[in-house]
């Protein structure tokens, strides 16, 4: 175990935020469930319960009759809100007083930073590069996740949990999104950190970087498994493979949601639908090829004359 | 009037005399005079909030009632954003976790602690990273100042992550809340992109690799990268590709500097700032914060829905 390394990669000044990260994502997680937990309770009791239905705030909040619905923005927000700011500022000058911003030699284009590593926030894309080429994993995979972020509110056609925290109202979409940001956002982003080495080599937690170590890799091509040769063989191969994930797991999909979520099938418009198709197959696609990856070292799936898959 | 002219004497009297009397008169009504502005005076301050220059700046009383205490809000420029009145409820920090408020309120130090960086910085190769090493070693507090920016700017990242997965965990972008969503999408975008220029601003290692990586991507973006699917068929070089675009030229040099730079402290936080007006108004439009909402049953869900479902309603 080399220690020293250990704490050289977590107490990397531009790291902090990322160890900052983990116990924050950790707390609102809990302050979220604990919510959720409460609503559902509530919900469970006045679906049992119609006659206390009619008359229940319907909040797990306190409140009493002859209560004020509404108060005052001043002083019972703008309180909160000044406070706010004062405390944000007392840790960011805590912060600038105790660590400081790194800076590394000047610029020099002949002298490759080994790991020459992107800041943190896009260490999950640059993770994509070891399983992905760089036209998905930089191009593609961002305007996907802006993309799929701006239809959520259009292909969740759930209308329970509006303004308030559950999660048995929204078990489908609440785990899609975590999956989304936990899994494949977030953890990348730690294995970039703290787990890439030199050559954006897996070096685990503690073990010395070594600049020198080589691995012999082979990697295949799933083509090449099957024995196909040809170029033309190895294009309608791969478009047989990846059009088949897509209309096998697609009827997959719809068996599922209209198995399991009937009442949001029939909710959803034809569109709406094929949306959600999509972009949970190209979600979980990125797992798969992962596995394809480490476990028989394939490479690519899909091999054209202009791009690869 | 001649006749006022003649004193007791019969006598005319003199200029002197009479200047002499005037002043007399004023020195004794000076005596009671300021000492009675005097007590005005500090009546008045007593009470600073009925002087011009206060009532001048706030156009209302301060007393404790509500009216005042909306007015308060109201007729504030700044603070108007809100509402008067909130849902009781809507208050609690374990509903919105404040987020969407750091987050503006870091953009807001960001601001400032950088437009104070400015004074000390030229976007130019050699003088750059000169600049930065200045400013830790000899401008006062330069080295503080350099910090908080950094430090603000991630925190911000994760700030808006924050705010986003709140948002999310509530339910907010549905109905009638979609649109804002989407703004806040785009202002997820360019808070990364406003990190990322900056980045590559001190013109060190760091710096310099991470943007080269980053920027390497744009090579293969499909059709208009010369690495990417189609690029080369569609003519596409490492002198006329996107990534040229990007860099203004194909090494990462000092127009790369320049234009990373300009996005960073006037492009990308322009767009920012109009993002950020359009996404307080709406959430103002789209019937203040969404909750905490009153749970709905199952019974209900598709029942047709009234207005707009601002907290409690
Ligand atoms: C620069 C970035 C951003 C700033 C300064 C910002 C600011 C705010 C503020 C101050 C609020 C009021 C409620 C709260 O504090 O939670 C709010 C609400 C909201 N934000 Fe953002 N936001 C940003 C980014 C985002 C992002 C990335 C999203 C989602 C993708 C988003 C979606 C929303 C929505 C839907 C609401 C309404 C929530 C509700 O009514 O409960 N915003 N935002």
């Amino acid at each position: 175990m080399d220690w020293r390394q250990l704490w050289e990669i977590i107490s990397a000044p531009d790291n902090v935020p990322i160890v900052g990260l983990i116990p924050l994502l950790a707390f609102y997680i809990y302050l979220a469930w604990k919510q959720a937990h409460a609503n559902d309770q509530l919900v469970a009791q006045l679906e049992t319960d119609p006659a206390m239905a009619k008359t229940h705030h319907r909040k797990t909040w306190p409140f009493k009759p002859g209560w004020q619905k509404e108060v005052h923005v001043w002083p019972f927000l703008l309180r909160i809100e000044f406070l706010a700011a004062i405390i944000v500022t007392i840790i960011l000058m805590v912060w600038s007083i105790t660590l400081n911003a790194p800076l590394e030699e000047p610029a020099n284009p002949n002298l490759t930073m080994n790991p020459a590593k992107a800041p943190w926030y896009f260490l999950g894309l640059q993770e994509m590069l070891v399983y992905f080429d760089p036209w998905i994993a930089g191009v593609v995979m961002p305007t996907l996740i802006i993309i799929g972020l701006m239809v959520i509110p259009y292909i969740d056609t759930n209308p329970k949990g509006s303004g308030y925290y559950t999660w048995k109202q929204r078990r489908f979409a609440i785990s899609t999104f975590l999956f989304g940001f936990i899994i494949l956002w977030v953890s990348m982003i730690i294995i970039g950190t703290f787990i890439r080495g030199p050559g954006w080599q897996w070096f685990w937690p503690g073990q010395t970087w070594d600049h020198n170590r080589l691995i012999y890799e082979v990697n295949r091509d799933l083509p090449d498994i099957f024995g196909i040769t040809s170029n033309l063989g190895k294009a309608i191969f791969g478009l047989v493979i990846v059009g088949g994930y897509f209309a096998l797991g697609g009827f997959l999909v719809y068996s599922l949601f209209r198995r399991y979520m009937p009442k949001d099938f029939s909710r959803m418009s034809l569109l709406q639908f094929s949306i959600t198709q999509a972009f949970l197959l190209i979600m979980v696609a990125l797992p798969l090829k992962m596995l394809l990856r480490l476990l028989w070292h394939i490479k690519y799936v899909w091999i054209t004359p202009w791009f690869n898959i | 009037m001649a006749e006022e002219k003649n004193g007791k004497n019969g006598g005319k009297v003199g200029l002197l005399d009479r200047v002499k009397e005037k002043i007399t008169g004023d020195v004794q009504a000076l005596k009671t005079d300021i000492p009675t502005k005097a007590k005005e005076q500090i009546e008045g301050l007593k009470d600073p909030t009925k002087t011009q220059v206060y009532t001048s700046i706030f156009r209302h009383k301060h007393d404790e009632t509500p009216r005042n205490r909306a007015l308060g809000v109201l007729s504030n420029v700044f603070l108007h954003l809100h509402p008067a009145k909130i849902n009781r409820d809507a208050v609690r920090y374990s509903y919105t976790w404040g987020m969407g408020g750091i987050t503006f309120y870091l953009f807001i130090v960001l601001t400032f602690t950088g437009v104070l960086l400015m004074f000390y910085y030229h976007p130019t190769k050699v003088q750059a990273f000169r600049d930065v090493l200045y400013l830790e070693h000899d401008v006062p507090f330069g080295k503080l100042l350099r910090n908080m920016h950094r430090w603000a700017a991630h925190l911000m990242v994760i700030a808006v992550w924050l705010h986003m997965f709140r948002v999310f965990l509530t339910g907010s972008y549905k109905k009638p809340r979609e649109f804002n969503w989407n703004i806040g999408v785009l202002l997820l975008v360019f808070t990364l992109l406003l990190s990322f220029t900056g980045y590559l601003l001190p013109d060190d290692q760091l710096g310099f690799w991470a943007v080269t990586v980053g920027t390497n991507m744009a090579r293969a973006t499909p059709l208009l990268g010369h690495e990417g699917p189609f690029g080369p068929l569609l003519g596409m070089t490492p002198y006329n590709d996107v990534r040229f675009g990007l860099l203004g030229g194909s090494i990462v040099d000092a127009n790369a500097l320049l234009r990373s730079y300009i996005w960073h402290c006037i492009g990308i936080p322009i767009v920012a700032s109009v993002l950020m007006i359009v996404h307080f108004w709406r959430v103002r439009k789209d019937g203040g914060i969404s909750g905490p909402a009153q749970v709905m049953l199952e019974s209900e869900a598709d029942k047709p829905r009234r207005g707009p479902t601002a907290a409690g309603a």
